[in-house]
Order: C-alpha cells, then structure tokens, then sequence
C-alpha cells in the first residue's frame, strides 16, 4: 500500500476518559505492581492527594476510544508493531478525574527496514485536559506496519 | 504528593531500584489484555499467530513497558513522573525472566521543578534488550 501523507494533521473526534479506581487497580494489578497507593485510597489520598494512575495508565484509553476519534491507517493488523510510546506529565491525574483527550496523526514516513522490509511509520499525539479545562498529559505513539508478520 | 528523592542526593550514574519480573506467562498477557482493553489477538490467541506465522504468542509491549515504569515510581514516586519514553526493541515470549533497570545520566530544573532524568532497560535471561527508555521524575 502506497504511504499517504495526506493524513498527517487529521484530528479525531475528542474522546471523555474518566479516571475510575476499579480500572487502576485492576492495571496496576496487571503490571505486577503492588504500590500500596492503588490499592488503599485513604494512604493514597495522604501520601498523594489521591489516587494517582500509573505512568503508562493512558494507553488504555487508545482501546476504548471510538472509531473517529482515532484517526488511523489502514494497517494491516497481522503485521502491525509497537514501536514507541512516550508519555509527558504536565499536572496529577487521580481517580475520579475525567479526562478529554484528542488524538492526531503528527507524522507519518517510510523507512527501509531490516528482515521486516519496507516500514511504514504513523505518529499520533494525544492531548489529555481535565475537567478544569487543564493539560494534564500528552501520550505519543509510533506504530510501524512491517513488510512481513511481526513474530519470530 | 511528597517526593520520595532530595535533587542534591542524586548524582548521574546513580542505579535507580532494579524489578524482576519472573516467569512472563500467558495469564500476564490475558491478564493486561482485560485491563487496558488491548485485545490485538497477537497476544493470546495462538491459532491466528501461528495463521500469521509466528510461533507463539508474546507480550503486549505496553505491559513491558508498563512494569518498566515501576522503576520510576518506586524510585520517585507515584505521581512523580514527568516523562516517560520506551521504544520496544524486542518481543517478549512466555517463559522470559525480565530485569527491569535505569541510571540516572542528569539533572535539570524546568518550570520550577527539580527534575531527574536518566535511561531505562529491560532484558530478558539472555541479556538481550526488549525495552530501551528514557524518563524524567520530579525531586524535591
């Protein structure tokens, strides 16, 4: 599939993500994580003013957003790789806050690869405020449709 | 929250606390699976990897990079991260043992806030990096 740059800029429809504790402490639980402070609201809110979500909790968010508000390429899905995550704190996030995020496609480039082939690589950037209308975190992805299955 | 480091105890080349994580297993995966609601089938669903070639199923990258983080947070704190960047380097498979680590390489003072930044890895038994990262949490 020809790369197409016309879709660098496209912006998605904002999406609502409320913080909610069941979620937190369930990933938390997922990552092997046993800080006392996901999973005790009370030490929580005196050790932190809250409870406050792990730095890579935001990523759940790309699997519950909908479609349009994810602007995406036609990737293939058995060839698709996770190629970088960041993520930038500006202010706290804690349980019960509720986040508005929206996602763009920042870039989106080819670049010769090793046994995978030919890459194709997408950036999206996703802006996260809080109900005080406050940035609270940016998330950047890169994913990475590989010439070949991913695996192996 | 109260920051865990004082700025002027942390030096570039500091270690910051090691996480093992022992014995990666399937349950990990389904497990991250049904908490982030990352259902790509490439991590539990063997018959469509072994349709796309490939030979079991592995981790979500973001649960690898998720018990990365743990680095931070234990060593900052919760709620003391500011930046945190992983590029994924290489599968992780049922089975790995994984080391969690980072050093300190520098410090910096933005928007008022004493910061510490460094480098992250996580290895798997063979000492083969599947993880490589960078961060930057708040000191007081």
């Amino acid at each position: 599939m020809p790369i197409d740059k016309s879709i660098v800029g496209k912006t998605g429809k904002p999406f609502t993500m409320p913080i909610e504790w069941s979620k937190v402490r369930e990933f938390a639980r997922a990552i092997r994580d046993p800080n006392p402070v996901y999973f005790n609201p009370e030490l929580a809110k005196k050790e932190c003013g809250g409870v406050p979500v792990p730095p890579t909790f935001l990523q759940v968010a790309a699997f519950w957003m909908g479609e349009d508000s994810m602007p995406a390429a036609n990737f293939d899905l058995r060839r698709i790789l996770h190629g970088e995550q960041e993520f930038e704190f500006l202010k706290p996030i804690f349980v019960g806050d509720v986040l508005t995020g929206t996602s763009r496609i920042a870039d989106v480039y080819e670049k010769a690869g090793g046994r995978g082939g030919k890459m194709t690589f997408m950036v999206t950037e996703t802006e996260y405020k809080n109900q005080k209308g406050e940035v609270v975190a940016y998330a950047r992805g890169t994913l990475v449709e590989t010439g070949q299955a991913v695996g192996g | 929250m109260a920051a865990k480091i004082k700025y002027n105890d942390v030096k570039a080349g500091d270690a910051i606390p090691t996480v093992t994580i022992d014995n990666v297993s399937r349950p990990d995966f389904v497990r991250y699976a049904g908490a982030s609601g990352d259902f790509v089938p490439l991590h539990y669903d063997q018959t469509f990897v072994e349709a796309a070639g490939i030979p079991t199923v592995f981790a979500q990258g973001m649960w690898t990079a998720g018990c990365l983080s743990r680095c931070l947070t234990d060593f900052a704190g919760a709620g003391q991260v500011r930046r945190f960047k992983v590029r994924f380097a290489r599968q992780v498979w049922p089975g790995d043992t994984l080391t969690c680590r980072g050093k300190v390489t520098g410090k910096s003072e933005k928007n008022g806030e004493k910061l510490i930044e460094g480098e992250l890895e996580v290895v798997n038994q063979k000492g083969e990096a599947a993880v490589k990262g960078s961060f930057a949490v708040a000191a007081a």
